[in-house]
């Protein structure tokens, strides 16, 4: 690859060239790239700092004991978190198991299957999917899936955990197809090629090349889908019922649940700063923190073992 | 499967236009959306007007804004800014002084009062409408009379099918308020523990804590095995209304103004506007006109009930 080192056709900037030495340049952008990189750092250390100072109050004016009980009832002092991060766990897994499977179906199909024209049309359309707002995508799981969910499985309430991860599986869709798509897509002509040599079919070339080779990128896709998935706060709060019972039962995914998110969303306005409740909002808080960063070590992880895999598997 | 030709196989170069047609699309979408929302927060303008900030209940929250909207149509020169968030929410406010009058659905909490006099501020009692918690289910239930006890046994898990009052054999789903809703308090206090100090019985586990009023109405209208309750103001036709009785052998009473001002519908109470001090100026004329005959007719209109004449 070439790298074009003087700016072409840009008058002013030429000036400032003459004018100065090119590294005094070279160093201004590079120490601005710096900061911008390390701030990053920076921001989540003050982020997680914020959360501990906010939340430490809590452990000693509740304990243990209290925090890890089995029901929530902030207005009484009874602070049991453990059915919030339950549900949320529940939502998310639903969510996982729905999108996963046809997300990577989807970016399959738009970039090894579809025809030119068919994907020119079906990406923008896939990227407005994540325009739509969790509010809107909230409501019409009130009004329109948890009826349909209600009547067709027979159950109480269409107010659960599956309506949660259905309005959730739909809004990872975009993201997980966008990623997995392009990480599909930067897998080098040549392997195909190379497949298709070997005399394989499509289908084993899909299967066995492309996407073992886009493995780093699809992972990633995933975890990023999670990512929105537990984050999610508007839509959850409208469709999953807000209920903060243990969701131990086999059929929990058929049952209202609460979530971390809806509860920090639902009462945060309530709470007078300072109180008790308040810390307490900051401990799920910084449970969601850490179960987003346990997801994007874990993601890491894996993909930094695919590449190393992938990397000597080339050099022999 | 066949081998695929050459030339039918995706371009190692994928066309440049794609991911600028999606951007364009998505930035055009966002344009759109962000077109339609309204800023939030009326701060206030510079010059004559005087911006009075109401906030809190969600129950008083369309009758504060037929309110403002009725008092700014003769006074122009006064802009009122309501919003909702929860009786608890509005109360925060005024003790933040975020807000110049606090609506709740519930007196003030001791606690609360501690809290505003800490922070320089003796909150001022101001009642300016009656309301009464209907209890409501879908149309189709057959269930129209229900005692406290039955209601409170309800809420609690202890009955959990309808048949057990009376009703087709559904299981139950409860429906409530979330937790910062003064009408939430306000149930569990008077019905749930049926008014008695010592009672430490909760809503059970199960209850399905909706965000907003709308969001009650909405599952009660679809959902035939729903039971919740709401402010008066808040019960639509497609709700169906349960008589409330003191004890099993009756009156059954429905929820009115009639039956609320002679005090024979039990789950009735005041709500309430809460100033930072004894108001003055533009507030304590808002004040009074809302308490007056024209702020009570918008009371009556808006399906709550107005103050007896004798508590002016």
């Amino acid at each position: 690859m070439t790298v074009h080192l003087e700016p072409d056709s840009n008058i002013p900037n030429q000036r400032l060239a003459k004018q100065l030495p090119v590294h005094w340049r070279e160093f201004a952008i590079e120490s601005l790239i710096r900061v911008a990189g390390v701030s990053t750092i920076g921001f989540v250390a003050l982020i997680l700092a914020f959360l501990l100072l906010e939340g430490a109050p809590a452990f000693w004016q509740t304990s243990w004991r209290v925090l890890l009980g089995q029901r929530w009832y902030p207005i009484f002092g009874i602070y049991g978190i453990l059915p919030l991060v339950l549900g949320s766990l529940l939502v998310t897994a639903g969510a996982v198991v729905i999108a996963v499977p046809l997300g990577l179906a989807t970016a399959i199909f738009v970039a090894e299957i579809a025809p030119r024209w068919l994907r020119e049309i079906l990406k923008p359309l896939i990227e407005v999917i994540a325009g739509v707002p969790s509010v809107v995508l909230g409501f019409l799981g009130m009004v329109a899936v948890a009826p349909l969910i209600r009547q067709e499985l027979g159950i109480p309430t269409g107010l659960t955990a599956l309506t949660g991860s259905l309005m959730l599986a739909y809004m990872a869709l975009p993201t997980i197809i966008t990623i997995a798509e392009d990480a599909l897509d930067a897998v080098p002509t040549t392997y195909r090629d190379g497949a298709y040599a070997l005399g394989a079919t499509q289908w084993q070339t899909i299967w066995r090349v492309i996407v073992p080779a886009a493995r780093s990128g699809i992972l990633v896709a995933i975890m990023l889908g999670i990512g929105r998935v537990v984050g999610e706060t508007m839509a959850v709060m409208m469709v999953t019922g807000n209920a903060a019972r243990m969701p131990m039962e086999l059929d929990a995914i058929l049952r209202p649940v609460r979530t971390m998110t809806a509860t920090i969303a639902a009462e945060m306005g309530e709470v007078a700063r300072g109180s008790t409740h308040y810390h307490v909002l900051f401990v799920i808080g910084l449970v969601l923190f850490v179960l987003t960063f346990i997801v994007n070590a874990i993601a890491s992880l894996l993909t930094i073992g695919a590449r190393e895999r992938r990397g000597g598997r080339l050099m022999r | 499967m066949v081998l695929v030709p050459q030339s039918q196989r995706r371009p190692s170069q994928r066309m440049k236009s794609t991911p600028i047609r999606g951007i364009w699309a998505c930035m055009i979408f966002c344009l759109a959306l962000s077109a339609c929302r309204v800023p939030e927060g009326t701060s206030p303008t510079p010059g004559a007007a005087q911006t009075i900030q109401n906030k809190g209940s969600d129950t008083m929250v369309n009758l504060a804004l037929a309110w403002a909207e009725a008092y700014t149509a003769k006074h122009p020169e006064i802009r009122i800014a309501v919003t909702g968030g929860g009786s608890g929410t509005g109360i925060a406010a005024l003790i933040n002084r975020t807000a110049d009058i606090a609506n709740a659905s519930r007196e003030m909490k001791p606690e609360e009062k501690a809290e505003a006099r800490a922070n320089g501020i003796e909150p001022v009692e101001h009642t300016v409408a009656g309301d009464a918690i209907a209890v409501v289910v879908h149309p189709s239930n057959p269930v129209d009379r229900l005692t406290i006890d039955q209601i409170s046994d309800i809420f609690t898990g202890a009955i959990t099918n309808w048949s057990q009052v009376g009703g087709e054999n559904r299981p139950i789903v409860l429906l409530s308020r979330e937790s910062n809703s003064g009408t939430h308090v306000y149930f569990l206090e008077t019905v749930i523990r049926k008014g008695q100090p010592d009672n430490n019985a909760l809503f059970s586990p199960d209850t399905l804590l909706m965000p907003s009023s709308e969001g009650i109405s909405n599952e009660i209208r679809q959902n035939p095995n729903a039971i919740g309750y709401d402010g008066l103001g808040y019960v639509t036709p497609d709700q169906k209304v349960i008589a409330v009785g003191v004890s099993a052998a009756g009156p059954f009473v429905l929820p009115n103004a009639t039956t609320v001002k002679d005090g024979s519908y039990p789950i009735a109470r005041f709500l309430y506007m809460y100033t930072a001090g004894e108001p003055t100026g533009a507030i304590r004329d808002y004040l009074d006109w809302i308490r007056g005959p024209e702020g009570q007719a918008i009371v009556a209109e808006l399906g709550f009930v107005p103050l007896a004449e004798e508590k002016e």
